[in-house]
């Protein structure tokens, strides 16, 4: 297909978690390689050495503030990209990273971390670790429709990226105490149980009806604040959410 | 306030044929009758419903994978159940393919937006086969319900065959057969506070929603919404579950639906805006922004 888009892959201080789910559409991946998106860069998947121009870097993990190679390549990211893509918890927020303070080797200096929008501007943000590979899939394939949909489809693929660009413009801390400031203290949790079901460490219960979250076992992913139908949620579209899923599915169809 | 019973292929006045499903359900048994068939006939491989928790009145969700398991989980607990909880284990620890899910509106949205944005729904978006919503009011904590039931009825929680809600009042019924009723609005205060701001009252994200209003006693009213809730509705009603009847045809019938629903989304509406300016110059969040 004539008309496909340029991705890349950068790969910042992450563990590779990202990069499996993004494989996990199975052939939902080949699909997206034929038809929608030349992989232009991807350390080990493409035989390109400098960071290329692109439509769209999917970039996975921090970036280690004492690794002064990292950091030029996320600028450079910033530069030859039309796109940033922070992808997972690392990228988005720090996550585990967070918790890093140093001392493996082979470079034990090694121990700031920081979540990218820390140096460079990010456009859309995929927060959860690993981030699902059904959202990497809608991600992707909205992506495709906002650059080379027909004027609707453009129209629906920037309403659908929104709250995930906000995202990017926002906090760039993720914790279960997003869901008490912006949620339980503000009077808004109904008690669905989203929270609880999203957290990749189970470190939301809930206690009658109400999530409960061990501070202490939160890797700040930031996954159950997107995930909670009280951050945001745009009712006219979820009101599409057949069509939409149909758009997505039959995108995705292999023959 | 366009579309305020949501988007739908039909809409009618049904009951369950399955006498066993119909004694111990809430209304009309559609809940429970419609798991049933679906499990039954391979369209679902379980289903989260409220089952029992470890205080009385207080429901667990639970993935029940047998019709004993639907029927015990059968009757409205006017409490927080949070379904969604399990809605990623089913997939995992219960490794099923077709998940079929009961829930309030506030629930249903939830559904949906785990499948437009499975943040970390891992595996969940192509796996609902089912959601059924339930009409909502309003929602209460359990300490709400223990307080309603225990001070304001005078009722042992532990007694409690039934609670329900309509025509005015909360109403309990104990197994010994007395019915202790009190006057809705004595129960407003105790509301949980996000339901202030919920603006879906005949939970408009369901494949199949439903509820009481509208329909006589021992009756529900059904929303027939998506493409797999017409196909599951129409073969279940092909096969006998279900007895039927024009929605034009019963009492109180859709107006009074359509007024409740009206009177709660614009109850909420006005709420949502008033929070807009809360405090002095500041105001608190708007979740639909
Ligand atoms: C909090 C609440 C408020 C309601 N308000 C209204 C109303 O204002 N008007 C109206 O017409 N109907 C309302 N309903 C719905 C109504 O009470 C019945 O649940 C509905 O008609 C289904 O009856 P049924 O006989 O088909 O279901 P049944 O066969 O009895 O099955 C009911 C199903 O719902 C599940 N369930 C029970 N409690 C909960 C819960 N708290 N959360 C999630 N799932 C649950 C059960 O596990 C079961 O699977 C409300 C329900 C709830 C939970
Ligand atoms: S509580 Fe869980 S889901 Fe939420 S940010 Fe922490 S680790 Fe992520
Ligand atoms: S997802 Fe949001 S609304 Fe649902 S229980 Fe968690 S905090 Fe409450
Ligand atoms: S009133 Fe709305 S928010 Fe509250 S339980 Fe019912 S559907 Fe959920």
């Amino acid at each position: 297909m004539a008309n496909k888009i340029t991705v890349g892959h950068v790969h910042m201080s992450g563990c590779t978690g990202c990069l499996v789910s993004l494989a996990d559409t199975y052939e939902g991946l080949f699909k997206i390689l034929d038809d929608y998106a030349d992989l232009v860069y991807g350390l080990t998947l493409a035989d390109v050495r400098k960071i290329p121009e692109m439509d769209i870097a999917l970039v996975e993990g921090g970036v280690c503030l004492q690794d002064h190679e990292s950091v030029e390549d996320i600028k450079t990211t910033r530069q030859k990209a039309k796109i940033v893509v922070a992808l997972g918890g690392c990228a988005s927020y720090g996550n585990i990273l967070r918790f890093a303070r140093g001392g493996q080797q082979n470079q034990p200096q090694h121990e700031s971390y920081v979540p990218i929008g820390e140096l460079i501007d990010v456009d859309v943000m995929i927060p959860g670790c690993a981030p699902t590979p059904q959202q990497i899939r809608n991600v992707v394939v909205m992506a495709y429709l906002l650059l080379k949909g027909t004027d609707d489809q453009k129209a629906l693929a920037a309403k659908y990226l929104k709250p995930m660009m906000d995202l990017a413009k926002g906090s760039k801390e993720a914790c279960f105490c997003d869901l008490m400031y912006d949620v339980i203290n503000q009077g808004l949790c109904m008690g669905c149980g989203s929270c609880a079901a999203a957290c990749p460490v189970r470190a939301i219960t809930m206690e009658f009806g109400k999530p409960n979250g061990q501070r202490d076992l939160c890797i700040k992913c930031g996954a159950c604040y997107a995930q909670c139908p009280r951050s945001f949620l745009d009712a006219a579209l979820l009101e599409q959410y057949e069509p939409i899923t149909e758009l997505i599915q039959g995108a995705m169809a292999t023959k | 306030m366009a579309n305020i019973l949501g988007n739908y292929k039909q809409v009618i006045s049904a009951r369950t044929t399955d006498r066993e499903i119909l004694r111990g359900s809430q209304d009309g048994g559609i809940v429970t009758a419609l798991f049933a068939y679906a499990l039954e006939n391979n369209i679902i491989d379980g289903a989260i419903v409220a089952g029992a928790g470890d205080l009385p009145w207080k429901p667990e969700p639970i993935i029940a994978q047998t019709r004993e398991e639907l029927l015990a989980a059968r009757k409205t607990k006017y409490t927080l159940s949070p379904n969604l909880q399990l809605l990623k284990e089913a997939t995992r620890s219960y490794g099923l393919d077709r998940i079929g899910i009961v829930g309030t509106p506030c629930q249903m949205q939830a559904v949906r937006k785990a499948q437009l944005y499975p943040v970390g729904m891992r595996d969940v978006p192509d796996k609902i086969a089912l959601a059924i919503g339930i009409f909502c009011m309003e929602n209460f904590p359990y300490q709400s319900l223990v307080q309603l039931v225990e001070d304001h009825t005078n009722q042992k929680m532990e007694a409690v065959k039934k609670m329900e809600i309509g025509k005015g009042k909360f109403s309990v019924y104990t197994e010994r057969g007395a019915l202790a009723q009190i006057p809705l609005k004595v129960t407003h205060k105790y509301e949980q506070p996000g339901c202030h701001v919920c603006l879906d009252y005949v939970a408009n994200l369901g494949d199949i929603s439903t509820g009481s209003v509208g329909s006589p006693d021992g009756w529900s009213t059904v929303f027939v919404r998506s493409k797999q809730g017409e196909s599951v509705w129409s073969k279940a009603v092909a096969a006998g579950w279900f007895e039927t009847k024009p929605m034009d045809q019963v009492k109180p019938g859709l107006d009074l639906v359509n007024k409740l629903a009206t009177e709660k989304i614009t109850k909420n509406q006005n709420y949502l805006i008033a929070r807009g300016s809360y405090g002095v110059g500041k105001g608190l969040r708007n979740p639909y922004l």
